[in-house]
C-alpha cells in the first residue's frame, strides 16, 4: 500500500486521531460502563460520610439483623438491612470502599513504580544485575501469596502498613517480569541503535526511547493487579488477617455474615456483590484499555 | 589537496562467537572527501553494515572494533573519549537505516522524534525546534508538515517514514552521512524518489555521504566512488564510471553479471557460483578464490595484496599485479 489511511484523512481530523485512545476507551461500550461505575465506587468512597445513612460502626442494639427494606420484615431505615451487631449494611459498604480502592490503589501503584524500575534497569542493563533479581523474582513466585501474606501479617500483627506490605510483597514480581522482558526486546530495536546514532546518552535511550514502549502494558497491567489486590486484600480480611476491625472493610464483612448466613443471607450477601462488581469493572476497564493502548489500533 | 574528509585505515572489527573469532570487516581502508558520495557495495553479509556502525562506534557485543584508524577531520574517532563521540553522532555524521518502521520509534510521535534530535544537540528547543522540524519535513517532501508532526510512525507510508528518518538524519545538519541500505525496504517508484531527495540534499548542504547497498544499479547516477566488499575486505575500490564500464576484480564483474539488463535479453543474467565463505575460518589465501572463474595456484596459498593501479584504482587480485604502480595501498600492518 503506498499510501497509509492517514495519508487520505483530511487535515482536520488529525487532531481527533491524537485523542486515539481516550475516545477508543470510551467508544467501547463495556469499558464505558465499567469506567461510570468505577468512578461511581470511587465517588462513594471519597463521599462517604456525606453519602451513608449512619456512622458505620453504630451499633442499633433495637433492629439487630434487619432484613433489607424490601421484604416484608424490613424497616425503611435500614435499606440493606443490618448485621448481628445491628451495624447498618449500607453505611458499612459505603465506608468499605474506601479500603478496598485506597488499599487497591496503593499497592498497585507502589508495585507498579518498584517492579517496572527494577525490569527497566535489569533489561537494559543484564548483567549480575538482572541474575540476582531475576532469582529473588522466582522464588518469591515459588511461594503462595496467602503463606507469604500469613508470614508477613503474622510477623506484623494486623495493621494497614503492614497490609500493604504484606500485598505489596509479591505484586512487584509481575511487573519486573513484563518491564524486564519488554526492556530486552527494545533494548535491541533498531530505533534505539537509530537514537544512539543520534547522539542519546544511556538516561535518555531508557526513559525517552525505551520507557514510552514499555507504559502501555504496565498500565494495562496496572489495571488488572488492581482486581487481584483487592481479591487478596478482601480475602485476608475475611481470614482476618487484613483490615484492622475497626476500619469497615468488604472482607471482614463477609465473614461476621458467614455464620448466619441461613437465618440472615444479607449480611454476607450484599459486600459480597459489592467486591463482585468492583472487581469486575476494574478487570473490564482494564481489558478496555489494553485493547484501545494497543498503538496499531489508533489509526 | 585538501585533507579527507573522512579516512578509514586498517579498520578491523571482529565478533567473538562460540567458535571463534569471526572477522566481519578485516583491514577496511577507504577515503572520503567533502561532497563526495561513496558506495559500499557487497553481498549480504560482507561487512558493509559492520564497517559503517564501526565508524559510528555503534557495534554491540559480541562485537570489537580490534584495529584500525577512522579519521574524521583530523580527528581519530577510535579514540576519541565517549561523550565526545556521543556529542559527534548525529550532529556531525549521521545515520539511516534500511527499515525506517523499526528505526522509527513506534512510542512517539514524528514531531517529538525530530525535535528529541535537535534537542539533544541544543541546537534548538521549544517553539523554535518546532518550526525547524516543520521545515525539514517540508525540504523531505512531506506534504501537510504540521499536521503530521503529530503522527505516529505506523500512521504513515513506507516511503513517508523513510523521508521522515532522512529529516532526522539531516536535522543536526551533518557533514556526513551513512544511509545503511536506505531504500531497499520501498518499492523501486520510492526508491528513485528517496534517492532523488538524498542527491538533492547532497547538493543543498554539501554533504557528503556513503551509501551502503547491495544495488548495484542504484550506484550509476548517485555515487562518486565505489568500495565493493567480499567476505570483510575491500577488494576493488575505483570511481563509479570507471568500475561500471570495466571491472577489475572478478567478484566486482561477478556482480554486475548478476543485473538484469532491461530491453536486453542477449545479455544472460549469471549468478557467482559457491557461496560467501565461512568468516570463523576464512580460505587460506583469496577469499575470493572458491569462486572465482579464473583462479590460479598461488591464489589458493596466499592472499592478494591491494594493487594501486592507473586512475586511483585499487584492485586485490593477482590478475592485476602486472600494471600496477607502485607499492600496495595502503601499506599493510605488520603482527
Amino acid at each position: 500500500m503506498a499510501q497509509s489511511l492517514a495519508d487520505r484523512r483530511p487535515n482536520g481530523e488529525m487532531a481527533a486521531a491524537r485523542l486515539g485512545t481516550m475516545r477508543l476507551l470510551l467508544g467501547n461500550r463495556v469499558a464505558l460502563a465499567s469506567a461510570v461505575l468505577l468512578i461511581a465506587f470511587v465517588a462513594m468512597g471519597v463521599f462517604a460520610p456525606w453519602l451513608a445513612p449512619y456512622d458505620p460502626n453504630r451499633q442499633h442494639p433495637e433492629a439487630i439483623r434487619t432484613a433489607p427494606a424490601w421484604q416484608s420484615d424490613g424497616n425503611r431505615d435500614f435499606v440493606l438491612g443490618t448485621d448481628g451487631l445491628g451495624r447498618d449494611l449500607l453505611s458499612r459498604i459505603i465506608y468499605g470502599a474506601r479500603v478496598s480502592i485506597a488499599l487497591g490503589v496503593v499497592v498497585v501503584l507502589l508495585t507498579m513504580v518498584v517492579g517496572s524500575g527494577l525490569g527497566l534497569l535489569a533489561g537494559y542493563f543484564g548483567g549480575w544485575l538482572d541474575a540476582v533479581l531475576s532469582r529473588v523474582a522466582d522464588t518469591l513466585l515459588a511461594f503462595p501469596f496467602l503463606v507469604l501474606a500469613l508470614a508477613v501479617m503474622a510477623a506484623t500483627g494486623p495493621n494497614l502498613i503492614a497490609l500493604v506490605l504484606a500485598l505489596a510483597f509479591k505484586g512487584w514480581v509481575d511487573f519486573y517480569r513484563v518491564s524486564r522482558g519488554d526492556v530486552l526486546a527494545a533494548r535491541h530495536a533498531d530505533y534505539v541503535t537509530a537514537a544512539r546514532g543520534l547522539g542519546a546518552s544511556t538516561p535518555h535511550l531508557l526513559f525517552r526511547e525505551i520507557l514510552p514502549n514499555v507504559v502501555p502494558p504496565i498500565i494495562v497491567l496496572a489495571a488488572l493487579r488492581m482486581a487481584t489486590v483487592i481479591i487478596a486484600e478482601a480475602s485476608l480480611s475475611f481470614l482476618g488477617i487484613g483490615v484492622p476491625p475497626s476500619i469497615p472493610a468488604w472482607g471482614t464483612m463477609v465473614a461476621d455474615g458467614r455464620a448466619d448466613i441461613a437465618a440472615a443471607w444479607w449480611i454476607a450477601t450484599f459486600p459480597g456483590l459489592a467486591i463482585l462488581v468492583l472487581v469486575l469493572s476494574v478487570n473490564l476497564l482494564g481489558e478496555g484499555l489494553r485493547d484501545a493502548l494497543d498503538p496499531r489500533m489508533s489509526l | 589537496m585538501e585533507p579527507p574528509l573522512l579516512e578509514v585505515a586498517g579498520l578491523r572489527t571482529r565478533f567473538d562467537t562460540y567458535r571463534g573469532p569471526l572477522v566481519a570487516a578485516d583491514r577496511v581502508s577507504f577515503e572520503l572527501r567533502q561532497g563526495e558520495a561513496l558506495a559500499l557495495v557487497g553481498e549480504s553479509g560482507c561487512g558493509k553494515s559492520v564497517t559503517a556502525t564501526s565508524i559510528m562506534r555503534l557495534v554491540r557485543r559480541p562485537g570489537l572494533i580490534s584495529d584500525g584508524i577512522v579519521r574524521f577531520r583530523g580527528e581519530d574517532l577510535l579514540r576519541l573519549p565517549e561523550p565526545a563521540m556521543r556529542r559527534l553522532r548525529g550532529r556531525r555524521i549521521a545515520m539511516i537505516f534500511q527499515d525506517p518502521l523499526s528505526s522509527l520509534n513506534p512510542a512517539l510521535t514524528v514531531g517529538a522524534q525530530i525535535i528529541e534530535s535537535l534537542r539533544v544537540h541544543g541546537i534548538a528547543r521549544g517553539r523554535e525546534a518546532r518550526e525547524r522540524a516543520v521545515k525539514l519535513l517540508t525540504a523531505v517532501g512531506i506534504p501537510g508538515p504540521r499536521e503530521r508532526l503529530r503522527s505516529y510512525p505506523h500512521q504513515l507510508s513506507g516511503g513517508m517514514r523513510q523521508r521522515v528518518a532522512i529529516a532526522i538524519a539531516v536535522s543536526c545538519s551533518p557533514e556526513l552521512i551513512i544511509a545503511d541500505e536506505p531504500t531497499t525496504a520501498l518499492d523501486v517508484a520510492l526508491q528513485a524518489r528517496i534517492m532523488e531527495l538524498l542527491a538533492s540534499l547532497r547538493e543543498e548542504r554539501r554533504l557528503s555521504i556513503i551509501l551502503i547497498t547491495h544495488d548495484l544499479a542504484l550506484i550509476g547516477q548517485f555515487c562518486d566512488r565505489v568500495a565493493v566488499m567480499y567476505a570483510g575486505r575491500i577488494v576493488e575500490y575505483a570511481a563509479v564510471e570507471q568500475l561500471l564500464a570495466r571491472p577489475l576484480h572478478p567478484y566486482t564483474e561477478g556482480l554486475l553479471k548478476c543485473i538484469p539488463r532491461l530491453g536486453r535479453p542477449d545479455i544472460p543474467v549469471t549468478p557467482i557460483e559457491g557461496v560467501v565463505p565461512d568468516l570463523v575460518s576464512p580460505p587460506p589465501g583469496c577469499r575470493f578464490a572458491p569462486r572465482c572463474p579464473y583462479v590460479m595456484a598461488r591464489c589458493e596459498q596466499r592472499e592478494p595484496p591491494d594493487y594501486r593501479l592507473p586512475g586511483g584504482r585499487l584492485a586485490r587480485c593477482y590478475l592485476r599485479e602486472e600494471g600496477s604502480e607502485g607499492a600496495p595501498w595502503p601499506p599493510e600492518k605488520r603482527g
